[in-house]
């Protein structure tokens, strides 16, 4: 008796390897769609919004004529914002991702505070925008201004900080610590020494994609209060002001399709931006990646 | 004047202020890592409180049964909170439907099929897709997904739940997709290999090897990709409109627990008002939706994980 059957293996395999065509087809078609997704998406805003960028667009403040309509205010409050996010949210991200690498003992308080960030980082935007309004806005009374937006935002950013500050420490390897220890460095001076430096590349790349996430972010600033049409710029943290994707959202939802030009162009703008501050992760990345 | 090695170690040691700073910088940096803490406390705690005082003002009944979402009724206001599950649960079906398909296939695809190659120029790519703002992805669906579906469906409204489902669906796939192939890339390379040596298809060995040993994952990428569609804010209040209803209609205006915080927080509904509290009762039910999504994710990564 033979155990396979030549012909019908033959006949078979020939089913097999259809089948097996059919779904490769498929499986790249979907992943194509995705690819497609984005590319229409980038070609669309593109088209649209191209026309109405100029330097005026840059320079005017926001209009109720569309052809005047400009993005001043909300590219310096951007700016702003991230002036104060970017130092709250890295210096409690490192500050937590040291101790939790570092200092904190394996326990349950440990496994406690880890949980809770991974949980944190899936609570929606929006309820971090409740959060921020009643604990900064009304609370200890910072009202609508940069300051409660920033400390919001950093809220917001701060799992994904952490959890990217985590792996770089993590990376760094034994024996520059043990060596760090060897020669009579306390821990402190190991960790500000030794550590941060060989980490920083890591934390970096991660701070400037958390970030670009807290720019584009809308959501949160609705909920916070934040006005759309400002005729002026901040001078303080303490001062009110608007931010690009405020800005769109007001332009994409008014009912003029002339205004739907200049959201486009406002997208422009925030993608140009994002791109430039991902560029920098991408660059500081290859640059300092050190395999050791 | 030349001081010797031991000499400075002496000094150094007997420095107060290092052996201060020593103590102190765990205790600094513990209090900086408690601020995660403290942040989900604060949420915790804002929701309940505000929430307990909206249900001072509307029966908990009526809230958790009510199928009549009415708070802007100068007389009569009605705070049934199930018009704005339902608007949410609309998006997210739709989202699913598009995203776990072409998510899952992508996985498959890129980790089963594709070269080095394809694979490095697909995930930052995908990435990228991850990246857009939301509020460009709401533009998208208002100014190019909407029309194009009108041009096909007349029917279809200004706003309706279907473009804007779509979208989120896009939304959502690189995460699905990225998080599936990560699941799938950790299934061994042996047991891939035993399967194509005893004479398996790609396809065979996607379908009957990667994919039921990377199912925990790819079912925990699928509950994340459902908590990150209930809780996507910007797409809906710009494409979906902001009609509470409780029924199966998805081609007219709806509105979703997400959309109409933001519709009350941009209008003047002042400090004190039961509407003003009724977005702390609508964030309350969102944010338990989310932690049960999840809960639920990492149940099922950790219970299910086969180990290799």
């Amino acid at each position: 008796m033979r155990y396979i059957e030549q012909e019908k293996v033959v006949r078979r395999m020939n089913g097999r390897m259809v089948v097996n065509r059919i779904f490769q087809g498929l499986f790249m078609f979907a992943t194509a769609l995705a690819l497609l997704a984005l590319v229409i998406l980038l070609y669309r805003i593109v088209s649209q919004g191209a026309g109405h960028l100029s330097l005026d667009f840059l320079t005017n403040f926001a209009s109720r004529f569309p052809e005047q309509a400009g993005i001043k205010a909300a590219l310096v409050g951007s700016i702003w914002l991230m002036a104060v996010v970017a130092p709250t949210s890295i210096l409690l991200g490192v500050g937590s991702a040291i101790y939790l690498e570092e200092y904190a003992k394996k326990g349950r308080i440990t496994t406690f505070i880890q949980m809770n960030i991974s949980n944190l980082a899936g609570v929606p935007s929006v309820v971090f925008g409740l959060l921020g309004l009643t604990i900064f806005v009304r609370a200890m009374a910072l009202g609508n201004s940069i300051l409660a937006a920033g400390f919001t935002m950093s809220l917001l950013i701060l799992p994904v900080i952490i959890v990217a500050a985590q792996e770089a420490i993590r990376s760094v390897p034994g024996e520059l610590r043990d060596a760090s220890y060897g020669m009579g460095a306390t821990k402190w001076q190991t960790i500000v020494r030794i550590i941060l430096p060989a980490a920083i590349p890591g934390i970096l790349t991660g701070s400037i994609l958390a970030l670009s996430r807290a720019i584009g972010e809308t959501a949160p600033l609705i909920v916070v209060g934040i006005p759309v049409i400002i005729q002026f710029l901040p001078e303080g943290v303490m001062d009110t002001f608007t931010a690009l994707p405020m800005q769109i959202y007001d332009w994409s939802s008014r009912p003029q399709a002339e205004f739907q030009t200049v959201a486009a162009a406002g997208i422009i703008v925030l993608m140009v931006v994002l791109l430039f501050m991902n560029s920098i992760a991408v660059f500081i990345r290859n640059k300092f990646d050190k395999s050791y | 004047m030349r001081t010797s090695v031991q000499e400075l170690i002496a000094k150094s040691k007997d420095k107060k202020s290092k052996k201060i700073i020593e103590k102190l910088i765990p205790i600094l940096l513990f209090l900086i890592a408690s601020v995660s803490v403290l942040t989900t406390i604060g949420i915790v705690l804002t929701l309940i409180i505000e929430t307990v005082t909206f249900f001072t003002r509307v029966p908990l009944s009526d809230f958790i049964l009510g199928t009549t979402w009415l708070p802007f009724a100068n007389s009569g206001a009605q705070f049934g909170i199930w018009p704005l599950i339902v608007g949410t649960l609309k998006i997210t079906g739709i989202a699913i439907i598009v995203a776990v398909p072409i998510g899952i296939s992508a996985a498959i695809y890129l980790s089963e099929y594709a070269s080095d190659n394809v694979r490095r120029i697909v995930k930052p790519v995908l990435e990228v897709l991850a990246g857009v703002p939301t509020i460009v992805y709401g533009f998208f669906a208002l100014t190019f997904v909407t029309p194009v579906l009108q041009s096909f469906f007349p029917e279809i409204k200004i706003f309706n739940a279907i473009s804007p489902g779509i979208v989120v669906g896009i939304m959502i796939i690189p995460m699905i997709a990225s998080l599936s192939e990560d699941a799938m890339s950790s299934v061994p390379k042996s047991i891939r290999d035993g399967a194509l040596a005893m004479g398996s298809t790609k396809f065979e060995v996607a379908w009957k090897i990667t994919v039921p040993a990377a199912l925990s994952g790819i079912i925990a990428s699928v509950v994340l990709g459902l908590s990150r569609a209930i809780g996507e804010t910007m797409i809906v209040s710009l494409a979906a409109g902001s009609t509470p209803k409780f029924d199966g209609d998805f081609t007219g205006s709806i509105q979703t627990m997400t959309a109409y915080i933001v519709q009350v927080s941009k209008g003047d509904a002042g400090y004190g008002t039961t509407i003003y509290y009724s977005i702390y009762a609508v964030g309350f039910t969102l944010f338990l939706f989310t932690m049960a999504m999840n809960i639920l994710a990492g149940y099922m990564s950790k219970r299910f994980r086969e180990e290799y």
